[in-house]
């Protein structure tokens, strides 16, 4: 199982109960076993790796082989209430391509990533190291992270695509951050939605 | 966790039906037999059946092996038993040999009881529909009201799918692998042209060969090499056989001098010896006949709307015969339906016959899913 993600708590917040839910790179399945326990939310989850389907498999939670990369083809516009990618987006080739699908299949969709403009990855850089930090845990030699951006970087994305956030919220390490986000949290978590 | 074993030495049996089956293309069987065999012990509750359903050129002997017939082996043997991923101290498995086949049920090379004559061209045309029908009774024969799960692969795939949908309040779980909601015109055509390989033999005799004391052998053996050819992916075949040449160099002959050439004229001889050719042309036609979606103007959402099981569907990379897409057919319907389903490919080199090989993460996800039903 993985460790408790303090993300999954916010995401949790934004869920109705007995919503349709889609997680992308779900994983073994803990953040919608979590949303069906305690939102009783019809879910489903997308993965690719084949010894995370089988956790899910064994776990009952139900998971979709797919290449999200190829966008979520053969999934309905509007079908679910809610499309989750937690912490993943930092790892997907098609940023855009992926933002625009959730918003296609979902009502909303609501995406983690680690903050890189955070203030110890600045320091890190300025040490002249690439930053190896509780959000960003892996060395460059062998991250499955393929995109690095701040959460201003993600801001003027949305604005750009015409994707409405409808809410943000930013932590450090688990803290919420109000002030400076950009620079003081380490984490980022948003709700979005299509404009009009 | 034990060593996986074999379910060891297995005993067809035989239940007679005297019910008349209707079936789909008109009239009914008035009399009918099926085989089957069983795996494992059925519980008090009566809760722990799996059924197993076969594809084309299957039978009711999917595990363990006949007394004193040494290659025997049930040709599922590697999924069922003790220890295996779907294991028999836990399920109590029932393999059935469907209506129509030339393994011991009812079919063309078995006796009419109406006329004491064998079938032959006769036997009726039997639909996905009807095969499942026909499980149902024998499932009403052995006391089970309801089945933990129905697996089957390509045709035995769309057995299960049909069980979901015919009997939805009488399977659990159904597992859907290397299968599809109907052929495409492409699959129909290789079908087709099976057929013609044994309609145009000489020895056919319009079905009636038995009267003739002869067998449509080269028919079969060509109908039995293009299946082949479709079962395998081009990259098995390039790596098992390349472009090998028995003599080392072109001897410039029509004998066999690639070995792609000696192994599908092997496996045709193989299946002449033993297979029937009015089941095969029956069979391949309930492969073109299934189309649950065609009563609901071919749209697969509506038809699927009636399933209530539990859904494993899996494919394989390289099966250009039951491709990946297929599956994704049926997924997207279920989700559509927002029923349980879970969807995995399965990487893997050997093509259509993938579904029948002890592929390990094959094999891991299936012992999960199996492990998750409660009994």
């Amino acid at each position: 199982m993985t460790a408790y993600r303090y993300d999954y708590e916010v995401i949790t917040q934004w869920i109705e109960p007995g919503e349709k839910v889609l997680d992308l790179g779900c994983g073994d399945g803990s953040l919608l076993r979590h949303l069906m326990q305690v939102r009783q939310v019809q879910g489903y989850g997308v993965e690719n790796d084949p010894d995370k389907l089988v956790s899910c498999i064994r776990g009952g939670i139900n998971v979709i082989q797919m290449d999200m990369e190829k966008g979520l083809t053969g999934i309905e516009n509007g079908f679910f209430d809610h499309v989750i990618m937690s912490l993943s987006l930092q790892a997907m080739q098609n940023t855009q391509g992926i933002l625009a699908e959730m918003l296609r299949v979902g009502r909303e969709a609501v995406v983690s990533f680690p903050n890189f403009g955070y203030w110890r990855h600045r320091q890190s850089i300025l040490n002249g190291r690439m930053p190896v930090s509780e959000s960003l845990p892996h060395q460059w030699y062998n991250t499955p992270n393929v995109r690095f951006f701040t959460i201003a970087d993600f801001d003027a994305l949305c604005e750009m695509n015409g994707i409405a956030v409808h809410e943000r919220l930013a932590f450090d390490e688990g803290k919420l951050v109000l002030d400076e986000p950009n620079f003081l949290a380490s984490v980022a978590v948003y709700r979005l939605g299509r404009i009009g | 966790m034990i060593q996986p074993q074999s379910v060891g030495i297995v005993v067809p049996q035989k239940a007679r039906f005297t019910d008349p089956l209707p079936l789909r293309s008109s009239g009914t069987l008035n009399d009918y037999e099926l085989v089957y065999e069983t795996y494992g012990t059925l519980n008090a509750a009566r809760s722990n059946a799996v059924l197993v359903c076969h594809a084309l050129s299957g039978s009711h002997h999917v595990a363990g092996a006949y007394a004193g017939q040494p290659g025997s082996t049930g040709w599922w043997d590697n999924l069922v038993g003790p220890g295996k991923p779907l294991d028999t101290r836990k399920f109590f498995v029932i393999g059935v040999n469907n209506l129509g086949s030339c393994y011991g049920s009812s079919g063309p090379n078995t006796v009419n009881p109406a006329t004491g004559k064998l079938w032959g061209a006769d036997f009726p045309f039997v639909t996905v529909e009807d095969w499942v029908h026909a499980q149902a009774r024998l499932a009403d024969r052995l006391g089970i009201e309801r089945f933990a799960a129905v697996i089957g692969g390509s045709l035995g795939g769309m057995q299960a799918l049909s069980w979901t949908l015919q009997y939805p309040e009488r399977v659990g779980h159904a597992a859907v692998i290397a299968s599809a909601p109907k052929l495409t015109a492409q699959n129909i055509a290789f079908n087709e042209v099976a057929r013609q390989a044994i309609l145009t033999d000489p020895d056919f005799h319009g079905g009636h060969y038995y009267d003739h004391g002869v067998v449509p052998e080269r028919g079969l053996r060509l109908a039995r090499m293009i299946g082949h050819i479709t079962y395998l992916s081009d990259d098995a075949m390039a790596e098992k056989f390349g472009r090998s040449l028995r003599h080392g160099k072109a001897v410039y002959s029509y004998d066999v001098e690639f070995e792609i050439e000696s192994y599908l004229r092997y496996q045709g001889e193989k299946f002449a010896g033993f297979f029937d050719a009015n089941t095969y042309l029956l069979t391949t036609k309930t492969l073109d006949y299934f189309d649950p979606a065609f009563e609901h103007g071919g749209n697969l959402n509506a038809a699927l709307a009636r399933a209530s099981a539990d859904f494993l569907v899996v494919s394989f990379s390289t099966d250009w015969r039951f491709a990946p897409e297929r599956s994704r057919e049926i997924v997207y319907a279920l989700l559509h339906n927002r029923r349980n389903v879970s969807y995995a490919e399965i990487d893997s080199v050997a093509g259509h016959d993938s579904f029948l090989l002890d592929d390990a993460r094959y094999h891991a996800l299936l012992g999960a899913w199996f492990d998750r039903i409660g009994v």
